[in-house]
């Protein structure tokens, strides 16, 4: 259980108090002379993604005998074709969006991604894909080790997460700013004018005085000083006006909020956004038009069809990778309320400008035979192919230009996985 | 009568409550502290009625959609625990069951996906008396048992609707044990981590197996409800890694299943008794009530051990044996803990005014500060101390302050009229200084507000002037880094 926040905020405290940057000229200057940056959007599908309704081996006989009432109809599928073991696959149907990124080449499927005796529960599972450590499952975020690693000073605003409180995923000795919303990211006054002028003036001398042989004060000044320092980068965010606009969901809004924060080029390199309600363990309503899974699948087409192709008018497409985790997949047969409860394998995603697209990795074969090697638990749950840390280890070799083997703790280098 | 100097009194219902109304510090003050603490503790002389003043004037306001049903709509649950936690007559009540909901942290979006959005409010927060089946939700039974027998919350928790669904004990039987309430039961309820062994989960759940829930039928009055359901009760023997029984014998024995609910019980009853337990719920009180700078105190944690013990698991001696704890009353722990985001605004609201103020407006920023009631990250509750200073968390404080230091701004200036305290900046200055109590404050934070006083114009004491600078000054106070101390 995660108990430790503790740990890590002390080494916060020296995060906060460096100086750093303008960082808006730097990257402008950058992207003046024509060169990329390289942005990182963590997406969390909460809950244990059921991958069997997202990427359908629909013509598997055994799909439809073990799922009666969920399975998805071959017909309905958006086929996307066979992968190396030949199974002829389809997008559930609610994903059209999706399917067009997959059919321009920019989305990659990573199929049957897990790790060996994989965690059903809610809370170690998402603890141990927050930090790639199956073993140490209080360990800073891989994300936010990855942050640390960078040189200092670390811009109090190098991280961005949509959400209100901080996901394992980017716990660091860098502070990690929570903004769930750039609207209400400012400096409020119960005053107008000159009046809230002055209160806004005397708040940010005030938060830069540093108490002496007071840690504790000491750290929520940082938090003060931090906030006033990045209120102003992140103010410019809340007037991102994209046309056209985006769902009205929190997901589609926390990225416009994203794509808003690379289009005004204030810094953040790294942004976590979820999407949640993925624990369907009942009235799971795959292929029904307002069914819960369907609805999970549209808030999730929606946002990111939007979000790519705002990116791409923007030409913001190529700085861009998106990367989905979930704590894990579900059985494969349905259980007595037509929904599945935890499971193991699931399928990973990753999305972006300089993706390349297309099927990783080999769908299951659904036959219920314990010898089955594409299954475990008896043939109940999906068995992992590809380990999860090896996903990672591509994302931060290939795309943050980092040691994966430094950061991971080991060499999960895989053969077969340049999808980045 | 003895008095007491209004900064013990503020400490000690910081701490035992959520600050001070005006009317609370003039009650306390009249005490002792031995008399204050009696007070606390002892609450069931004082009438519960503090629900009634709801949508009363003079109290703060709630905001009513159609009707103020708290039993089912889990926003009005919300608002009413705000409004207890502010016009409470009894705090201290109110501030163990905060403790409680965070020890036992059970969240709504959980429970209302099971069984829809009513039903999770009512498993949560519905009183028996206005529930039509009677249902007592699990902040309820907390609230009842706020200082009650440890061993008793402990047996209620196991059997209370809303964790059978939270930790899944409904789905634990004998074919497919469920580990999660087995688990928690030890790692986050009475031992702790490291002091129980994975066969011991698993040994657990089997003793759970067949703590079920069941609905008798579909009408209103109808309701989930903890069953024992002996046919899925694994009967075999369950041996653990420490003793169960007073004569050290590790091993529940084998039972017949009409006769296997006994297992639960024998382990609730263990757990209770742990030494270990009582030593991890010290350590809590500890970071809770006392301080959350430096080490917990290892001699506070065995003499509230030991208390524990010996009363065996009665809250209300262990809670006395913290209030009047040296430890509690020295200097060095008054503005020693970080505040609960709920902590801050309800001090906020007893320090600043309430009158025209609605607690659902208070709803979202303690959301943008990481607390939702009813709705804790996870079964291991809030990450306290820092962990709430993210600077997002920081912000939304600064703008709390902000929006009631505006709502009030007319209560505030005409306080300041009333307390002849409007006719210089320096007098306006230490009236707030004194209304709102923060941790020591530098020469330089002073002397930045005064400046602020004096910033925009020369010092006039109109009307208009009082009220931009008191409410200017308030929202810079309130939204000090001192003032998040308690």
């Amino acid at each position: 259980m995660k108990v430790t926040r503790r740990q890590f905020v002390k080494g916060g405290v020296a995060a906060f108090t460096v100086t750093f940057a303008a960082p808006e000229f730097l990257s402008d200057l950058a992207r003046a002379q024509g060169s990329h940056v390289r942005n990182l959007v963590v997406l969390y599908m909460s809950g244990g993604n059921d991958a069997l309704s997202m990427v359908i081996p629909y013509n598997d006989p055994f799909y439809t005998t073990r799922r009666p009432s969920i399975a998805v109809p071959a017909g309905q599928v958006l086929q996307i074709g066979t992968d190396s073991s030949r199974v002829a696959l389809g997008l559930h149907p609610r994903l059209t969006g999706l399917k067009q990124i997959f059919d321009q080449g920019r989305l990659a499927l990573i199929q049957r991604t897990g790790y060996e005796n994989q965690s059903r529960s809610h809370f170690l599972g998402t603890d141990i894909w927050s930090t790639a450590d199956p073993n140490n499952t209080q360990a800073l975020g891989w994300v936010g080790r990855y942050l640390d690693s960078l040189p200092s000073p670390v811009d109090p605003l190098i991280g961005w997460n949509t959400t209100g409180s901080l996901p394992h995923v980017l716990q660091a000795r860098t502070a990690v700013p929570a903004i769930a919303s750039a609207a209400g990211y400012a400096f409020a006054s119960p005053n107008a004018g000159a009046e809230a002028s002055a209160e806004r003036a005397t708040a940010l001398r005030i938060a830069s005085h540093v108490p002496v042989d007071r840690p504790e004060l000491a750290f929520v000044y940082g938090s003060s000083r931090a906030a006033m320092a990045t209120l102003d980068r992140v103010a410019s965010v809340g007037t991102y006006r994209p046309s056209p606009a985006y769902p009205n969901t929190g997901f589609a809004q926390a990225l416009q909020a994203v794509a808003g924060a690379m289009s005004k080029a204030i810094g953040t390199r790294v942004f976590y956004v979820t999407t949640g309600g993925f624990d369907t363990h009942s009235a799971q309503n795959v292929n029904a038009v307002g069914g819960a899974y369907y609805n999970l699948m549209a808030t999730l087409n929606d946002g990111l069809i939007a979000f790519y192709n705002d990116l791409k008018n923007q030409g913001l497409l190529e700085d861009t990778l998106v990367l989905t985790f979930s704590e894990f997949g579900r059985r494969i047969t349905e259980n007595g309320s037509q929904g599945t409860d935890h499971g193991s394998a699931s399928v990973m995603m990753a999305l972006g400008g300089r993706v390349n697209g297309g099927l990783y990795g080999t769908a299951p074969v659904l036959t219920p035979d314990p010898g089955n090697p594409t299954l475990e638990n008896s043939a109940g749950d999906i068995r992992f192919e590809t380990d999860f840390r090896s996903v990672y280890a591509q994302v931060l070799d290939g795309w943050l230009g980092t040691d994966s083997i430094k950061l991971l703790g080991g060499n999960f280098r895989k053969n077969g996985l340049g999808f980045i | 009568m003895p008095r007491t100097s209004d900064r013990r009194i503020e400490h000690l219902l910081r701490r035992a409550g959520f600050g001070a109304r005006p009317d609370e510090l003039e009650l306390y003050g009249e005490m002792s502290v031995a008399q204050a603490v009696d007070t606390l503790l002892n609450y069931e002389s004082i009438a519960d009625d503090v629900d009634t003043f709801i949508a009363k004037p003079g109290y703060v306001n709630t905001t009513i959609r159609g009707q103020f049903l708290p039993q089912s709509n889990i926003v009005d649950a919300r608002q009413r625990w705000l409004f207890r936690m502010v016009h409470s007559d009894r705090p201290l009540q109110e501030k163990m069951t905060l403790f409680w909901h965070n020890h036992f942290a059970t969240g709504y979006a959980k429970i209302a996906g099971t069984f829809g959005a009513a039903e999770g409010a009512r498993y949560l927060a519905a009183k028996s008396s206005e529930d039509p089946g009677k249902v007592r939700g699990q902040l309820e039974m907390l609230r009842d048992n706020a200082l009650g027998n440890f061993r008793d919350i402990l047996l209620n928790i196991a059997k209370d609707t809303a964790t059978l669904v939270w930790l899944d004990g409904r789905t634990n039987t004998k074919a497919k044990p469920q580990e999660n309430f087995a688990r928690e039961i030890m790692e986050l309820f009475t031992m702790g981590v490291g002091h129980y062994t994975e066969a011991d989960v698993y040994a657990g759940a089997r003793v759970f197996s067949g703590w079920n829930l069941a609905r008798p039928g579909t009408a209103a009055a109808q309701h989930y409800e903890f069953i024992y359901n002996a046919a899925q009760h694994d009967t075999a023997a369950k041996a653990f890694s420490f003793p169960i029984y007073a004569d050290g014998n590790k091993t529940i024995p084998g039972r017949t299943a009409a006769d296997g609910m006994q297992d639960g019980v024998d382990l609730i009853n263990a757990l209770a008794a742990s030494p270990t337990t009582a030593r991890y719920l010290a350590a809590k009180l500890y970071r809770f009530f006392v301080s959350e700078f430096g080490a917990v105190n290892a001699s506070f944690v065995e003499r509230v051990a030991s208390v524990y013990l010996q009363s065996r698991y009665d809250m209300k001696a262990v809670m006395r044996e913290v209030l009047l704890s040296p430890e509690f009353w020295d200097q060095s722990t008054y503005f020693a803990r970080y505040s609960w985001p709920v902590e801050f605004v309800v001090r906020a609201l007893k320090d600043i005014g309430w009158v025209g103020f609605s607690v659902n407006d208070a709803l979202t920023p303690l959301s943008n500060m990481g607390q939702i009631l009813y709705e804790p990250p996870d079964v291991a509750g809030w990450d306290a101390g820092e962990s709430w200073f993210s600077t997002g968390a920081m912000l939304a404080r600064m703008n709390f302050a902000s929006t009631l230091a505006g709502n009030q701004r007319f209560n505030l200036a005409k306080a300041v009229k009333a307390a002849n305290a409007s006719r210089t900046p320096e007098g306006l200055l230490s009236h707030f200084v004194g209304a709102l109590v923060t941790a020591p404050l530098d020469a330089d934070v002073t002397s930045e507000w005064s400046a602020y006083l004096r910033a925009t114009g020369a010092w006039t004491g109109s009307d208009a002037q009082v009220q931009a600078k008191a409410s200017g000054l308030v929202h810079l106070i309130a939204g000090s880094p001192e003032y998040q101390l308690v």
